[in-house]
């Protein structure tokens, strides 16, 4: 006697998401929640406007302006000094209006980066689809959710239709075991997790994050190894819902409510991979794999301990290769065999939607408790949301990093990306919490290393890359 | 959407690996709310010097790649954000293919829905492909959808995969908003047994 084939979770979620299988094995996806912003959303808007299409379901839709957002001084969209930003805003604004779409506006205590509150507001629900024109939509995937980044063509597809069409992806499965080292966090654990695959190593791939090391996380923790799986090549990183899911959903604004609450939570229960589920790929990880991260390149898979030293291209056989690393190291302005703790920092940035929520913000606080920044360096903090923002007030938590000499400032993409006034000048070397280290990345010329808010934090205070573990 | 079906053009080499999307476009120049008039911003740091004028280093500012509809790289390219900017730019400059080992996923739907074709070949493939070419303008490649060739300038064919909807898609110019909708029915009766199989799942009130 055999019973239905054992299948993962991902397999779940797709299963019950397919509304037909055309001839060719692409599927039309269905999908549950569609979350926009400002910068992947005018262009669909328009396209739906030019084809004489309607929304179809503004009540499984919801918007929000991040990217744009000055993190100091007026923050309405009028009051945005660059006029290609303020457009962008504005015309978001004008096309929620047009199209009924629910909008948080910028000054409401709820705006924040669109993956801080999916969420915090409860609209992240597991066994749902997730999208949204941004790859970092995988954060969502720490709530037991099919989530993730598509381009603005599949935004209004899903505007017109609420479904994408999708080619089934393959299951690959992470697992992490062993108890997290002192000074070790989430951050370090998807930054060793990526230098290990590599930035290709899931490209076709669906993750799921399994073991110990994953289960015994919060959930803003889990949505920091999410949020970069996308940093890995997967478009999607999911983990199976549990109590700390269920209780992290309880009473959040647009999750489900009483009875409902608890029938959810009955049909979330049956969602984990079954045992003896099938994945195509499997990387087994050990916490020992783990210690405080600091990346050295300009791709997010460059990392190694901070006791670590920059590599050296010599050591790569590839004259391709060896040539790439060694421009890569002319950007970042490192010779090889550098001590990572010899490298100086001029700016330092904790923030983003990898490292945006109290957690990272207590983590950094800690850190920066009687401390003072170091002479000559700029620390930016930068909370993911206005809840963030005001639970972090409600502790003390800017009074502590305010007198360390760190700026508090209001909540937005930030220092991520150069879309706002935030931005590194070319040559400057940032320890930031963000994602992404590529050239550029940051503002022009800018060299970004990637590190944990605590790291960030030692940084800020010795003014160079510093283990977190020697600061006692 | 413009049809793809042969492409005869100027190849440009591009022999990196982890082309990201940062790179293709920076950030800074995604605050358009316009589809068009990327294609001055495409590898903008690669491209211009600190003062604004063009590195004659860069490919595609050297001739014949200046007017190069193709574009041939290594492993994983369009990593990074899923920005459809991107393929915009690329588009915008005048790139209808990029052929590389691997793409990253998303850039590879993005560049489908644009009329580019993203095509995978092996690493062997393209360095042969590289080192055509730097022959420049003597070495016009053919891409032909239709038959599923690369055609190297010395006339060798090169067989490529591609999805058949996908292509389909492609030799037609048509927008797969339309296809989909054609199964509007099919979607209705999805939302409705959703509906009685989790009444629990909320909506989002406006």
């Amino acid at each position: 006697m055999s019973g239905p084939a054992p299948r993962t979770l991902f397999d779940k979620i797709w299963d019950s998401h397919v509304v037909e299988r055309l001839p060719d094995g692409t599927c039309i996806l269905y999908i549950d929640r569609h979350l926009l912003h400002e910068v992947t959303s005018p262009q669909a808007f328009e396209g739906l406007r030019l084809a004489g299409r309607k929304l179809r379901r503004p009540d499984l839709t919801i918007a929000v302006a991040d990217h744009n957002i000055p993190t100091v001084g007026l923050r309405t969209p009028a009051d945005i000094k660059e006029e290609d930003s303020r457009i962008q805003v504005q015309t978001l604004e004008m096309n929620v209006k047009a199209f009924g779409v629910p909008y948080i506006p910028i000054m409401d205590v709820r705006q924040g980066i669109v993956h801080i509150i999916g969420p915090e507001l409860g609209l992240s629900l597991p066994g749902t689809t997730i999208v949204c024109g941004d790859s970092h939509t995988s954060t969502h995937g720490a709530m037991g959710a099919l989530a993730f980044g598509i381009g603005t063509s599949e935004v209004e597809h899903v505007m017109a239709t609420q479904t994408l069409l999708q080619a089934p992806q393959k299951n690959m499965r992470i697992d992490v075991s062993g108890t997290l080292g002192l000074g070790c966090t989430a951050k370090d654990i998807v930054l060793a997790i990526i230098g290990k695959i590599t930035t290709a190593g899931g490209n076709g791939h669906v993750i799921e994050y399994t073991g110990d090391t994953i289960r015994a996380l919060d959930m803003a923790g889990r949505m920091t190894v999410s949020n970069m799986t996308i940093e890995g090549g997967a478009r999607a990183g999911l983990i199976a819902p549990d109590q700390t899911t269920f209780d992290y959903i309880r009473g959040r604004e647009y999750a489900p409510k009483a009875d409902d609450y608890d029938k959810a939570v009955a049909h979330w229960k049956t969602l984990p991979t079954d045992p003896g589920a099938h994945f195509d790929t499997q990387v087994f990880m050990t916490t020992a794999e783990i210690a405080p991260m600091v990346t050295w390149g300009t791709t997010p898979g460059q990392v190694i301990p901070v006791t670590g030293v920059v590599p050296n291209p010599a050591d790569e056989a590839d004259e391709g290769k060896r040539s790439q690393l060694q421009r890569m190291l002319d950007y970042m302005a490192l010779t090889p065999g550098q001590r990572m703790t010899d490298v100086k920092v001029d700016v330092i940035f904790i923030g983003s939607c990898t490292n945006g929520r109290i957690e990272d913000i207590r983590a950094a606080a800690q850190v920066a408790k009687g401390r003072k920044v170091a002479e000559g360096v700029q620390a930016l903090v930068v909370p993911g949301s206005g809840q963030v923002k005001k639970q972090a007030e409600d502790e003390g938590l800017d009074r502590i990093l305010l007198e360390a000499g760190f700026e508090w400032r209001d909540p937005c993409c930030s220092m991520c990306l150069g879309m706002n006034p935030d931005q590194l000048t070319p040559g400057q070397r940032c320890a930031s919490t963000s994602n992404r280290n590529f050239e550029g990345r940051q503002g022009v010329g800018g060299r970004t290393h990637l590190v944990s808010p605590a790291m960030a934090a030692a940084a800020a205070v010795t003014g160079r890359f510093t283990d977190v573990r020697q600061l006692g | 959407m413009d049809k793809f079906t042969t492409l005869t053009g100027i190849a440009a080499p591009m022999p990196m690996q982890n082309i990201d999307t940062d790179k293709v476009i920076p950030a800074r120049f995604l605050k358009t709310i316009k589809r068009t008039g990327l294609g001055v911003h495409l590898f903008d740091a690669m491209r211009y010097l600190n003062d604004g004028s063009e590195n004659p280093d860069f490919v595609l500012n050297q001739e014949p790649y200046r007017k190069a509809e193709i574009i041939i790289a290594y492993e994983n390219f369009g990593c990074g954000s899923s920005r459809e900017h991107a393929p915009w730019a690329l588009l915008d400059f005048g790139i209808r293919c990029v052929i590389a080992p691997d793409f990253a996923d998303i850039f590879f739907n993005n560049s489908f829905k644009n009329g580019i074709l993203p095509l995978r070949l092996p690493r062997a493939v393209c360095e042969k492909l590289i080192e055509d070419s730097k022959l420049g303008g003597n070495a016009r490649v053919t891409v032909d959808l239709e038959r599923q060739v690369v055609v190297r300038p010395n006339g060798e064919e090169i067989p490529f995969e591609v999805d058949p909807f996908r292509k389909h898609l492609l030799l037609n110019g048509l927008d797969d908003i339309g296809q989909t909708l054609q199964h509007g029915q099919a979607i209705d009766g999805y939302e409705t047994g959703r509906k009685q199989s989790q009444p629990w799942l909320p909506t989002i009130a406006a």
